[in-house]
């Protein structure tokens, strides 16, 4: 008679890393596929020119990440409400000297109104992306998106693409009508990868101590639940059994990462429900993510990767506090927090202002005088008010800060 | 959705809906299963419920992802009418429920469904998508889905006095970011080329896109495609 199984046997199991063994994957490997559409001439493959660095996808494959000449598909959330998002990946970019293009030609994905009320169809959705990756082609530089919905939403589109002559027949005659090819990129490259693989070099230049700060990951959904098989896996991070971006860069950093039992729950977002039914929202935020993560880890911080996600848990915490539940938790991207560790204003660059939980204990921790900063930016935007100054550009950013000692 | 007993028996489900004819229902389900991905988001079910496990709406709303797997399964016509009149918009769209072991996709299976109702303008998902529209005209019209000057406190009045302090600082917050595709725009997001603008409107007109719009909310139709159609024929 077989026995059963018990907790202690699970967790000796689950303490081992997995391996991945590419040849016996569950999944068909899209860039066999990718290949034998170029090879019939039916798609233009965008292919990485320059460096890139290779790392293992959930299933032990291997994919590409670029490291410059790079063409920023911007987040309307990161642009629209949280500007110091998108211009920390910008900033981190700057102090490598590392080239790339922050291009007008671009629209969003529109994969947020998609997912909010599907008032579009396959075959528009499909052209959306690949109008923006053909303009990324006609550049010469390589797409790296921001967002986390718009990385998912082209990664299933690209399936749909593979699978379905007829759609990319209606594509394809769409893109007829603006002189544009079907283009789509030997690899579909999130930004949160191009931190992951740039963790190392941050770390050594890195000026601000963060060894005094706890923080928990929130994984973004449309990171690794779309297309599961396309995110990064690394066996040193949770063994191979979470998405080691994110919280490797954080134990680059030497941030002390702390677990917490709702890990795999979503931030509740909604797409639909955090516009207008956010009732919703704002309980599964608080009462499934930040409730938790404080009675089981208390962090200083949480960190995550997509835009929703920011603005999910860092909004919802407000009106919590009438009914007294424990919030407080600052919310920031991988990205924002890379650049705070290597001296990026916290005003000027990751622009904490826009976000609404108290931050100020955070900095305080990091021992960053915040309040000095925020002196320094009211500077700046006195100077824009009285119209001697048109606005903070990155002769203003570029520059770490200098902390005392 | 139903969970009482009488309507949770599988291949019964009662007729809740007597004011459309199962024909009606049964067209509706036959243009779900015949979207090209259907094939590819339901291949059966265990009824093991991981999908529910993992579900932020099944914590919240009475909604399963797994009833929907199942009656999609077993096409209950019925029941498929139950869950496209009552319970799509509660989906938030996460993809948490793609762990199922069937490699099913009920979250794709929503976002079908969702489609299918708006093309046949069932009233359910308009009423759910009111307040929503200036959302659509937004990202239709200006290629971005949201923008700053869209955070007014009396939207957001739950985001506390944060909201307050953002809209008398907007214009010159605005213009202390340092990338040069947002700096100064309140309007949009970050600043978008005339021609993409003119391509996104082509996309929306060849797609079928526009046929949608026109279902959901034809006032929004007419004042998307007089400025779609006077920008396009500016050229």
């Amino acid at each position: 008679m077989t026995e059963l199984t018990t907790v202690e046997q699970i967790l000796e199991r689950k303490s081992h890393p997995v391996v991945r063994d590419a040849s016996v994957a569950p999944t068909e490997d899209m860039h066999d596929r990718l290949l034998e559409l170029e090879a019939k001439g039916e798609i233009v493959l965008q292919r990485i020119k320059g460096d890139y660095v290779e790392f293992p996808t959930k299933y032990g494959r291997m994919k590409k990440i670029p490291i410059e000449h790079t063409w920023h598909h911007k987040s309307c959330g990161h642009c629209g409400h949280i500007p110091g998002y998108a211009s920390s990946i910008l900033w981190l970019h700057r102090q490598f000297n590392l080239d790339y293009h922050d291009p007008t030609d671009q629209t969003s994905c529109t994969g947020w109104n998609y997912y909010a009320s599907a008032a579009s169809n396959a075959v528009g959705q499909a052209a959306v992306m690949s109008r923006n990756f053909a303009a990324a082609y006609e550049t010469g530089y390589f797409p790296l998106i921001h967002c986390g919905t718009s990385f998912g939403h082209y990664k299933e589109i690209r399936e749909q693409l593979v699978h379905h002559k007829d759609l990319r027949d209606d594509v394809r005659r769409i893109l007829d009508k603006m002189g544009k090819p079907l283009v789509i990129p030997e690899e579909i490259v999130h930004y949160s990868e191009w931190v992951y693989a740039m963790r190392d070099r941050f770390a050594e230049r890195q000026l601000v101590d963060m060894s005094a700060i706890t923080a928990t990951v929130h994984p973004a959904c449309h990171y690794y639940k779309i297309v599961a098989e396309d995110a990064i896996y690394d066996p040193e991070i949770y063994g191979g059994q979470r998405t080691a971006v994110v919280t490797a860069l954080l134990e680059k950093l030497g941030v002390n990462v702390a677990d917490y039992s709702t890990w795999f729950d979503c931030c509740g977002f909604g797409f639909r429900h955090v516009l207008v039914q956010r009732d919703f929202t704002r309980s599964y935020a608080v009462l499934r993510k930040i409730e938790t993560m404080i009675n089981e880890a208390n962090p200083d911080l949480t960190v995550t990767h997509d835009t929703g996600c920011v603005t999910t848990l860092d909004k919802s915490q407000f009106a919590a506090k009438a009914h007294d539940r424990k919030v407080g938790v600052p919310v920031l991207s991988d990205a924002q927090v890379a650049a705070l560790a290597m001296g990026a204003h916290p005003f000027r660059v990751v622009q904490f202002h826009w976000h609404s939980t108290d931050w100020r204990p955070f900095l305080e921790k990091l021992n960053i005088p915040w309040q000095k900063y925020w002196d320094e930016f009211q500077g700046d935007l006195d100077q824009i008010r009285a119209g001697t100054k048109s606005g903070i550009t990155w002769q203003d950013a570029d520059t770490p800060i200098r902390l005392a000692g | 959705m139903p969970t009482t007993s009488e309507n949770w028996n599988p291949g019964k489900a009662v007729n809740r809906h007597p004011e459309a004819t199962f024909e009606d229902k049964e067209r509706l389900f036959l243009e779900v299963k015949n979207d090209p991905r259907y094939e590819d988001f339901l291949y059966g079910c265990y009824e093991c419920g991981i999908c529910v496990s993992a579900c932020p709406s099944a914590r919240f709303y009475d909604f399963s992802p797994r009833v929907i797997a199942q009656a999609m399964a077993r096409e209950d016509v019925e029941r498929i009418y139950d869950i496209i009149t009552e319970d799509i918009w509660n989906c938030a769209q996460c993809f948490s429920c793609v762990r199922c072991p069937r490699q099913n996709n009920p979250g794709g299976l929503v976002t079908i469904l969702r489609e299918v109702s708006l093309k046949n303008g069932l009233q359910e998902s308009k009423d759910a998508l009111q307040g929503y529209s200036r959302v659509i005209y937004k990202v239709m019209l200006k290629g971005n889905q949201v923008s700053p000057d869209m955070l007014q406190p009396d939207f957001f009045p739950d985001w506390g006095p944060w909201v307050q302090n953002f809209s008398q600082n907007m214009h010159v917050w605005r213009k202390a970011i340092p990338m040069d595709s947002i700096r100064g725009l309140t309007d949009v997001a970050w600043r978008t080329d005339r021609k993409t603008l003119l391509e996104l409107y082509t996309i929306w007109f060849e797609s079928g896109n526009m046929d949608i719009i026109k279902e959901l909310d034809e006032s929004l139709y007419d004042l998307l495609t007089d400025v779609m159609n006077e920008e396009l024929e500016e050229g």
